[in-house]
């Protein structure tokens, strides 16, 4: 069978004008990105009452989903084929509480977080919280787990869902009793009458009930001040499955009569297919060979054997010339094309005729890999003209558009699960492996699970953008911003504005057709943006002579910043801080998402050999109001690790269209004797809506060891990473 | 060939060749240990073998004849957890957990070495696992609080 697009090496553009719109549209403006994502479906979740409740038993269901969108008597869900559908909460006959939605687990540990607020809103046990997510037959589409989203949208959606179930319960039972709905309370998960009489629990109410309720937008959610279950660190669900090994990630999955699969991979980008040759690999026992357009590969009953009939398919390939990392930023610049939207039309020359000190420097950001540790992975099972893939991702229902598409079936033929998975930071959106086991899985006619290389996942993954920013700057004698120009080409838009206040500004991102497959990354181009941002102004006050805190703060107006900004400082010692030569102290700041971060760090430089060592550094974060201080806190730490990879030594190398260093042995990540002295200083604002942490607190560590370092006596570095040798 | 693992005996039927991991993952069904690699670099494999930790994706069947073989299944009796375990689970160490296997044999035979690690002994002894998640500190800080007495 003929598959279209099933071909593991395209190059893909990572972004898609359509997904842009779709994305401002359903949630919020939003910079230009780099996420690889396809349209919301259609016609998809087509569940009806019957079916649901056959699923889950009697009970009430609160949907997120417009009101109209019902039938009159919520009978059945009248408009669920359309995309209101968020997020659907069932109270069941035994008390029990399942929560459907489409966000993904990948370690951020939303799974707890998400089930915090339900149980916070309907007054439960937190146990007593199931959580059913990122399943594309059970849980209402979603657009993906990326963007710090979770949080602010899903959470403040179940936030009132359960707020909803609560209230509905609650007038179901002055209904039952007879009573006032005002004399009614609802505590530890039972609806009390004030005036007198047993509490009844939530299976007294909802006992032979099959309602399907919309949201209800007057039912008050608990305000954080008042939070009981939310606001404290509850521990990572099921963290004794995870330290005993017990947690089945998907590459841990095994299918009865389930093969193992290998993909042949060119030997480099834009390589052609000219032949494939499996005979040799067909006469192995139990084998089965695909050679199928551009993809071929093979399936085993064991992974052995799988292995060797890889090494025995004779293909023969074409390959063209592609760019290479020593000309890559060269090729930015030449193969720009035109800039997006309006550039804020300052008069530059006229702002930096005003200024005592100036910058005019260029910034070169390398590629770098996510590496999660668990690489990627699928089984696939086909039952006629329908296929379930369980896959890693954090695009479930993104997967599912790929897989249908792919084999030109219904979407509804295709079922994604997406069980907890070996972490993402943004490199998990596309379904590659999926489609891979699919295509083997129809062939043999038996399940099969692909589990990629690290070479592999190292090499046909994507990669967070490369990057040429220009920035011209320039300040006053008492410290004010006279002129900012900003020009950034492929990494992207994000993070791009300056926080600054600056009056005559000149801010653009040039995209390019990029030789490497690239997407979306933790806090995307923010961080080679919020970098480049963050050195200029360093070089800025620096060469004025004032101190770069004071700097900051001169030129901002953003109060939430500059409160981070000032917990940071305070925690790190700023105004005591010991000036010893070859020792020194960096700042870095931004805002994204949401998240407002503030990081700095203290570098010791080796006069004589120059060597770096990053002693310490603080982080401070602000999103709102804590909804877990355990998990943000391991989200800021995580940020900050991940962080100081990108900083100090990642980048990926490539020559001829081949990944140089696909290999741990030879991409370093961070590991533990890189780790400074790390404190992590979190602001709670109960007074402000929660938002995502996943990815702003990523962007301070990079400049604040690269401004340190300079302020050391090193040199004035402009790229990343900051240690390089080339 | 036979092996010993978590007391019992397995006999497998593959070349000496093959590697302890795919071993135990596809064949034996002990998938606590994880591919990370394949080329001893981050540890999410580790097993201990003779007491010693171990990186399975590159342990040959053919080098472990009368050895001793432990992995995450077979280090706490069922329904137990090992003290590594417990305090990795009291620190709420994890993010993903993918490497928190060979985080877990690791630290368990740092454990046997110094009862008492300072910092830079459980830095220097677990330099070779990674966590891409970045929860480093907090493991150090988890392991540091054990008493081994």
């Amino acid at each position: 069978m003929p598959v279209r697009n099933l071909s593991a090496y395209r190059q893909r553009h990572s972004i898609h004008q359509n997904d842009l719109k779709a994305m401002r549209t359903s949630e919020e403006p939003f910079a230009a990105e780099q996420y690889e994502l396809q349209g919301p479906p259609l016609h998809r979740f087509s569940i009806n009452r019957r079916q649901f409740f056959r699923y889950l038993g009697g009970g009430i269901a609160i949907t997120f989903v417009a009101g109209h969108a019902l039938s009159d008597d919520g009978a059945d869900v009248a408009g669920a084929n359309d995309n209101s559908i968020h997020a659907w909460i069932h109270v069941g006959e035994n008390n029990n509480v399942t929560v459907y939605t489409g966000k993904v687990e990948v370690g951020q540990n939303i799974r707890t977080s998400l089930a915090q607020i339900v149980a916070e809103e309907l007054t439960v046990p937190f146990e007593s919280i199931e959580m059913v997510m990122g399943d594309t037959a059970l849980t209402p589409y979603d657009m993906g787990t990326f963007g710090s989203r979770s949080i602010p949208y899903m959470g403040s959606q179940l936030r009132k869902a359960a707020a909803s179930a609560r209230e509905l319960m609650k007038k179901m039972a002055a209904k039952k009793l007879d009573v006032d709905v005002a004399q009614l309370k609802v505590s530890e998960g039972k609806i009390h009458n004030t005036k007198d009489g047993k509490p009844l629990l939530f299976s007294d109410i909802v006992r032979g009930e099959k309602l399907i309720q919309p949201i209800d937008e007057s039912a008050a959610t608990t305000p954080p001040g008042q939070w009981k279950v939310c606001g404290t660190s509850i521990p990572k669900v099921n963290a004794a499955h995870f330290v005993t090994g017990k947690h089945e990630y998907v590459s841990d999955m095994k299918l009865p009569d389930m093969m193992y699969g290998k993909v042949l991979r060119p030997p480099a980008f834009g390589a052609t297919l000219k032949s494939a040759d499996l005979s040799r690999a067909q006469a192995l026992p139990g084998v089965v060979a695909v050679h199928d357009a551009q993809f071929v590969g093979v399936c085993a009953p064991d992974p052995l054997t799988a292995e060797r009939a890889l090494t025995l398919v004779r293909a023969q390939w074409e390959e063209k010339p592609q760019p290479s990392r020593d000309l890559i930023f060269d090729y930015l610049l030449k193969h720009a094309k035109a800039p997006r939207g309006n550039d804020g039309g300052g008069d530059i020359a006229g702002g930096l005729a005003r200024a005592k000190a100036t910058t005019d420097k260029t910034f070169y950001v390398d590629y770098i890999a996510h590496a999660p540790l668990e690489p990627r992975a699928a089984v696939a099972r086909w039952e006629g003209d329908k296929v379930t893939v369980w896959t890693g991702t954090q695009r479930p229902f993104g997967v599912q558009d790929e897989v249908a598409s792919a084999f030109r079936i219904p979407k509804e033929n295709v079922r994604v699960i997406m069980p907890d998975t070996g972490s993402g930071y943004g490199g998990k959106h596309t379904g590659d492996a999926a489609l891979e086991a699919a295509r083997l899985a129809r062939e043999a006619q038996r399940p099969v699970k692909i589990v990629w290389t690290r070479e592999e996942e190292f090499t046909w993954a994507y990669f967070r953008p490369a990057g040429v920013i220009q920035v011209k700057a320039g300040a006053d004698a008492s410290g004010k911003l006279t002129a900012w120009e900003f020009h950034n080409y492929n990494s992207g838009g994000s993070a791009i504005q300056t926080q600054y206040d600056v009056d005559q500004r000149r801010i653009q991102f040039h995209p390019v057709d990029s030789p490497l497959r690239q997407g979306s990354y933790r806090g995307l181009a923010g961080t080679a943006n919020i970098f480049a941002r963050e050195s200029a102004m360093d070089d800025l006050a620096n060469d004025l002579g004032i101190d770069p805190l004071e700097f900051r703060m001169t030129n901002l107006s953003n109060e939430r910043l500059k409160n981070v900004l000032k917990a940071c400082a305070e925690a790190y010692g700023w105004s005591g801080r010991s000036r010893a030569k070859g020792r020194g102290h960096g700042i870095g700041c931004g805002i994204e998402k949401g998240g407002y971060v503030a990081t700095i760090a203290e570098v010791l430089v080796n006069p004589d050999d120059g060597q770096v060592t990053v002693k310490r550094a603080v982080a401070a974060f602000e999103c709102g109001a804590i909804v877990n201080p355990v998990h943000l806190e391991n989200q800021i730490l995580g940020c900050v690790v991940q962080g100081l990879g990108g900083a100090l030594f990642e980048w990926i190398d490539f020559k001829n269209g081949r990944i140089v260093n696909p290999m741990f042995s030879r991409y370093r990540v961070p590991r533990f004797t890189d780790m400074p002295e790390l404190e992590i200083v979190m602001v709670d604002r109960k007074d402000l809506p929660s938002a995502g942490a996943g990815e702003a607190p990523i962007y301070g560590i990079a400049p604040a060891i690269r401004n340190a370092i300079a302020d050391a006596g090193g040199e004035r570095l402009y790229s990343l990473p900051l240690l390089r040798k080339p | 060939m036979e092996l010993n693992i978590n007391d019992k005996t397995y006999t497998v039927n593959v070349e000496p060749t093959a590697n302890l991991l795919t071993v135990l993952r596809d064949y034996l069904d002990l998938t606590g240990a994880k591919y990370g690699c394949g080329e001893g670099a981050c540890g999410a494999c580790t097993v201990l073998v003779d007491g010693q930790p171990t990186r399975s994706c590159i342990t040959p069947l053919s080098s472990l004849i009368h050895k001793r073989i432990v992995t995450i299944e077979g280090l706490a009796p069922e329904g137990e957890l090992h003290p590594v375990q417990q305090a990795f689970v009291d620190a709420d160490a994890f993010q993903c957990a993918y490497c928190a296997s060979g985080m877990v044999m690791t630290a368990a035979a740092l454990l046997e070495r110094y009862p008492e690690p300072t910092e830079e002994q459980i830095s220097s002894f677990m330099n070779g696992n990674i966590c891409r998640c970045g929860t480093y500190p907090r493991i150090v800080s988890a392991i540091r609080s054990i008493k081994t007495t």
